[in-house]
């Protein structure tokens, strides 16, 4: 209950402020066609589509995922959120809003694409339905214990990524491989190795998450 | 100093023998080198670019260790370790990554072709650059060494979704990896004993190479650090 | 009287290799209002902090005790109450909002009355409804006692209290933390005298170098 009022702190603080929706919403689209403008008159094959399609998943988040740590240090309300609430009070509710916020900008995302790029057809819709909700939780759950890190240092637009993306990267490679095989039409019960996996992997973060939080957070 | 005479001794002899010494179909004399189907005169990479990587997997594990130590000591000399392991691994992982696609070139034609092993050697320089990159961006001590030893526990446990994932995706050009039948010159004892013999001292002579930098350089930067102390 | 108690243990805090401070050893358990003084960067804030849970200690522990249990770590925040110069509270929203939120992100139910009555004793009710970011730094400061107050602390935390307050303004916090101190802890840091001066006894850190 607590962490739920502090996402939605976060929530009202957005809505007055507007800055995350506002930037990410021009990244999708700055992204989008620049790969669009890129790509021109040839055409993207289906598989590439399904390998493009996380990449931008991947730069959006990159670009508005860090906000719910950044603010708060940039703010100087992080001494205020340690006299309020526990730790693990705080990263529950910082990681119910970025997986709000993840959600929202993957089913952005996913529109544009499949209107976009023609070669995006997905022919086992259930099992990219269950890989695009198991990937959007472990992309919001590593980008969320990666924002408190960076938080607490210097450099932290550019850090990010590159603090993100080698923990991201077994993520990503599942993503890609199912988003390839869904494609295909393969059947849920023979993709359940992978889909196995993807679940594991969202398990195993969010308890290291959980874990190693108070070191970060305390002083 | 008996260290220092051990290890000239086995690296002057791996680096003498792993070089020189040819390769023959049937091997007779006690420098010869069987020849190994698929891999010819360019196997004696093995003795330089196996090493090099296990020691930037000894070199991560260890300063995994050593993060995990300052976290529940506080004592900033594990950090100080830690930092050192972190440099050599480093330098290692280069090597083996360099060497790897040295080899790669000369034996199916492409430096790079995103094996899952050349994958995986890709993926613990990206861990070891962001690891660099988070502690310049960190001014404090303790918060520098605090937040490294968070990253690499997280760095650590992403290591066996790779390890299990990789081959489930890619094919393997690796001797040893999953579509190759002939499962590689290292377990199927394919080397005789000459080349088992010089490959062997080879991990030897390099491990204790790199725990003889450790030590130095990381009981450097400790006396550096508490020197600095004075002055600031 | 509460039963609130607050015990400093071997005390030690390093900086790196810097010492701040080494083997304070002090129990506070009876109310009333203690004093921490010492020049600027003798350890003060960093004291503080350390006795509120937000910065741990190099060596030796803080013991935070209510009616004879002690409270962990992770709780401490429930039972005190901070006030600080490098505080900052919420600016996007109104002071009202910003009591509102704090409540339920502490967990605890809104005490109308008493809100009131803060609101009151702060000459902040009129201006309740206005966002943080357009208060002049005075009412800044009465906020953040407000925020301090909110939860009924048994122990009340300052650090420079009489920060940017006028004369009147210094002398309605010196009444509330007499009044405070008859069944709470109160600890001040400070460097002015007049703060100084309320506390029945005071350490200064210089001497624990």
């Amino acid at each position: 209950m607590k962490a739920y009022h502090l996402f939605r702190k976060d929530l009202f603080s957005e809505i007055r402020n507007r800055y995350a929706i506002n930037s990410l919403a021009m990244f999708i689209i700055v992204t989008i066609s620049v790969i669009l403008f890129s790509v021109g008159e040839e055409t993207i094959s289906d598989y590439l589509s399904g390998g493009l399609y996380w990449v931008v998943v991947f730069f959006t988040g990159m670009s508005g995922l860090a906000r719910v740590f950044v603010s708060e240090e940039e703010r100087g309300t992080t001494l205020t959120l340690q006299l309020i609430a526990r730790p693990e009070t705080v990263l529950s509710g910082k990681l119910i809003f970025n997986l709000v916020l993840t959600l929202a900008m993957n089913i952005v995302i996913t529109f544009l694409y499949s209107a976009l790029f023609p070669a995006f057809v997905i022919k086992s819709l259930m099992l990219f339905f269950i890989t695009f909700i198991l990937g959007t939780l472990g992309i919001a759950i590593s980008s969320t214990i990666i924002a408190a890190i960076i938080s607490k240092a210097g450099s932290k637009g550019t850090l990010y990524p590159v603090l993100s993306f080698p923990i991201l990267l077994p993520l990503i490679l599942i993503l890609i491989n199912l988003t390839k095989i869904s494609m295909d039409g393969t059947s849920f019960g023979e993709a359940i190795m992978d889909v196995l996996f993807l679940a594991s992997y969202d398990v195993v973060m969010l308890s290291v998450s959980y874990l190693l939080f108070d070191f970060i957070w305390k002083d | 100093m008996i260290w220092k005479i051990i290890l000239f001794l086995l690296m002057s002899y791996v680096i003498i023998a792993g070089i020189s010494f040819p390769i023959v179909e049937k091997p007779e004399a006690w420098y010869h080198f069987p020849l190994i189907p698929g891999l010819g005169e360019n196997a004696k990479i093995i003795f330089f670019h196996v090493p090099t990587a296990w020691i930037t997997v000894l070199a991560f594990l260890m300063s995994t260790i050593f993060s995990i130590k300052y976290l529940r000591k506080k004592d900033l000399d594990d950090d100080g370790k830690s930092q050192t392991a972190l440099e050599l691994g480093m330098v290692f992982c280069i090597l083996a990554t360099v060497t790897g696609a040295v080899w790669a070139k000369f034996t199916w034609g492409e430096y790079w072709s995103w094996d899952p092993r050349q994958t995986s050697i890709f993926a613990l320089l990206l861990i070891y650059g962001a690891l660099f990159a988070l502690r310049s961006a960190v001014e404090n001590e303790e918060k520098r060494a605090t937040l490294s030893a968070v990253y690499s526990i997280i760095a650590f446990v992403t290591v066996p979704f790779f390890v299990f994932i990789m081959p489930r995706i890619m094919k393997g050009l690796h001797p040893g990896s999953a579509d190759d039948t002939n499962v590689g010159p290292v377990v199927n004892f394919k080397m005789n004993s000459n080349m088992y013999l010089v490959f062997v001292l080879s991990v030897v002579a390099f491990t204790i190479l790199y725990f003889w930098m450790w030590r130095v350089g990381s009981r450097s930067l400790n006396i550096k650090e508490k020197l600095l102390k004075n002055y600031r | 009287m509460n039963r609130y108690e607050l015990k400093l243990d071997s005390l030690t805090k390093y900086f790196g290799r810097r010492l701040v401070f080494r083997d304070l050893n002090i129990e506070y358990s009876q109310c009333g209002i203690y004093g921490i003084s010492g020049p600027n960067g003798s350890g003060k804030s960093t004291l503080l902090k350390i006795i509120a849970g937000i910065s741990t200690p190099s060596k030796g522990k803080i013991i935070h005790t209510a009616e004879g249990k002690e409270i962990d770590t992770a709780e401490i925040h429930e039972h005190i109450g901070f006030v600080s110069p490098y505080l900052v509270l919420y600016e996007e929203f109104s002071c009202r909002e910003n009591i509102e939120i704090m409540g339920k992100i502490r967990g605890i139910e809104p005490d109308e009355p008493h809100i009131a009555r803060l609101l009151e004793t702060f000459g902040l009710a009129d201006r309740q409804n206005d966002r943080l970011k357009f208060y002049s730094s005075g009412m800044k400061q009465r906020m953040k006692f407000i925020f301090a107050l909110l939860h009924k602390p048994a122990l009340l935390i300052l650090d420079e209290p009489t920060e940017n307050l006028d004369n009147e303004g210094k002398n309605k916090i010196y009444e509330l933390i007499k009044n405070y101190s008859a069944s709470n802890i109160v600890l001040i840091a400070s460097n002015e005298d007049s703060d100084l001066q309320l506390c029945t006894s005071s350490i200064n850190l210089l001497e624990h170098k």
